[in-house]
């Protein structure tokens, strides 16, 4: 269960270029559940993201992972509880390793790393199993650099690496953005795969309506820093982007005026 | 070049491809630019000196000067991660600090060792005669020290500090303390050349203040030499490329100072040894060359 409670960043406070990134965003996700946070531009998505990896600091307000406030710990301690893809494949992967030794960095998450090898011949062949259900032929590239992989490889290999050791909350950052779209259909469609088998209590930050609506089981809407929508279940099925832009409307009283945000 | 001078070319590589693999694990796998080395390898001779002289058992003191490169390493890893001083500002500081520590840990300019016990003497058979005896050794241990490394980076927590130079952000999302793990690396580094400062100390008869001048250009350009004689991204053959940059290196150097035939003369050494670096750097890139124009 992911709480956060009335965040708050500003960014260059007192300066001519201050931001006021998140305006009191509150938001809490019960275990188990499958939101996606959309909104336009300067919303607030990454930000708030970034607030719960603890890549950012917040001004005010808190962030509880089940029972524990976390909201001063830094990136590395909350990794116990914490699993996240990166935009960028090239950021959520070690070039200069090999693809079973950035599985063996990511098997350590949140544990303590000693002097054990890092890569044991059984733990070999489970990351053969894994990378076999990609099916893209990387079982036999274990000693490979990651560095030689595609974009869209890396990003696969990356979502089973956030799957290897137990989280508490996932975080998925416009995962498929840099994405072609075919490659940005079959990484989705693996997530998919992997929050459903793992029951993983996931929030993916979007930059599609399409996609915000189509996978995840609550879409959550971002304003100014702020939760302006919020749709699940009954209500949830079946909404098209129209009617998701016609509720911001009488929301918030104005029109969406983000191309990006309406066409892909 | 004759016999002697090569087995004097190879101790003295040797020695400083100790340099050059610390060298290798800041500039490299830490990507931290770290100049401590040139105060970190007289620190070495210093310690491992002084504490010979004073009638301490060789093996001993040079355990102590390896601890010592090793807490050199610490304090400009701290410098960097905690007071968030710019990496290669913070092991400059750490550089030109050392050098009054250096002065203070001698008492004195230099510390000569001459009919002091050393641990070459100590391991030396009496029939062997010392310029061989000394890079056997050092043979053994720069290979312990190699495959030491190529173990230790094969580990949970070796892989946590490649993880931290490579992608950092990356390392801390999976629940690496990258602080912690810069300070480690720092530490094996410039222990290392700390160990290599006290063997160079007890091979050349005692220790100077002005010992370490140029350890870090030594060392870069063995890392250099070496990753362009031997290219690869495999940690075993990355470590050998290094230790073999160092010895070669040291052979540009001894060559350069058997040049005088062609008429050149001791001065000249640095020119000399700049050129010869620079045809090794360039080697690579006439083999392209060539093996694209065969292709065509």
């Amino acid at each position: 269960m992911l709480k956060a409670s009335d965040l708050k960043i500003t960014f260059n406070p007192g300066t001519p270029i201050e931001t006021r990134a998140l305006q009191g965003l509150s938001l809490e996700i019960p275990t188990g559940q499958f939101v996606t946070v959309i909104g336009t531009n300067g919303a607030g998505k990454s930000t708030f993201l970034n607030a719960v990896s603890g890549d950012l600091p917040i001004d005010s307000g808190s962030i509880m992972i089940d029972d524990a406030d976390v909201t001063r710990l830094p990136v590395w301690k909350r990794a116990t509880r914490v699993a996240r893809v990166f935009q960028d494949p090239m950021a959520g992967t070690c070039e200069d390793l090999t693809i079973e030794e950035n599985m063996a960095l990511a098997q350590c998450r949140g544990t303590s790393r000693g002097l054990g090898w890092a890569v044991k011949s059984n733990q070999r062949d489970f990351y053969r199993e894994q990378l076999a259900r990609l099916g893209l032929g990387l079982e036999n590239r274990l000693s490979d650099r990651i560095g030689l992989l595609s974009g869209g490889q890396r990003q696969a290999v990356s979502l089973l690496m956030a799957a290897l050791q137990p989280s508490r909350i996932l975080l998925l950052d416009e995962h498929t953005a840099a994405l072609d779209p075919r490659t940005a259909d079959f990484v989705l469609e693996l997530t998919r795969r992997i929050v459903t088998e793992k029951q993983l209590t996931t929030m993916m930050v979007t930059h599609s309506m399409r996609q915000a609506l189509d996978v995840g089981d609550r879409t959550v809407m971002l304003h100014q820093g702020q939760v302006v929508l919020d749709v699940s279940g009954e209500q949830r099925k079946g909404m098209k982007i129209p009617d998701l832009l016609e509720m911001f409307e009488t929301v918030r009283g104005e029109k969406i005026s983000d191309d990006a945000l309406l066409l892909s | 070049m004759s016999w002697f001078s090569f087995f004097g070319a190879l101790e003295i590589g040797l020695i400083f491809s100790l340099v050059a693999l610390g060298v290798f694990i800041s500039f490299r796998l830490l990507r931290f630019p770290d100049l401590t080395v040139d105060g970190s390898f007289p620190l070495g001779g210093a310690v491992g000196a002084v504490c010979i002289a004073s009638g301490m058992d060789p093996f001993l003191a040079t355990l102590l000067a390896t601890i010592a490169g090793a807490i050199a390493g610490v304090i400009t890893a701290l410098l960097n991660v905690y007071l968030r001083i710019m990496d290669l500002l913070a092991s400059i500081l750490m550089m030109i600090a050392l050098y009054s520590i250096n002065l203070r840990v001698m008492g004195r300019p230099n510390i000569p060792l001459i009919m002091e016990p050393t641990v070459f003497t100590v391991l030396q058979p009496e029939w062997l005669a010392d310029y061989i005896g000394r890079p056997l050794i050092m043979i053994a241990v720069v290979l312990l020290a190699k495959l030491a490394l190529d173990a230790y980076f094969a580990t949970q927590q070796g892989l946590a500090i490649r993880a931290t130079g490579s992608n950092p952000r990356m390392a801390r999302a999976q629940g690496v303390n990258t602080g912690a793990m810069i300070i480690l690396g720092m530490a094996i580094s410039n222990g290392l050349v700390g160990l290599a400062g006290a063997l160079f100390a007890q091979t050349q008869g005692g220790a100077d203040i002005s010992m370490g001048i140029g350890t870090i250009v030594i060392g870069l350009a063995a890392v250099i030499v070496g990753e362009s004689i031997l290219p690869s991204r495999r940690i075993f053959m990355l470590t050998l490329a290094v230790v073999l940059g160092a010895v070669v290196y040291r052979f540009f150097i001894a060559a350069a100072l058997n040049s005088d035939f062609i008429g050149l003369q001791a001065q000249d050494l640095n020119l000399v040894t700049a050129v010869l670096v620079t045809i090794a750097l360039v080697i690579p890139l006439f083999k392209q060359r060539l093996a694209r124009r065969r292709s065509l």
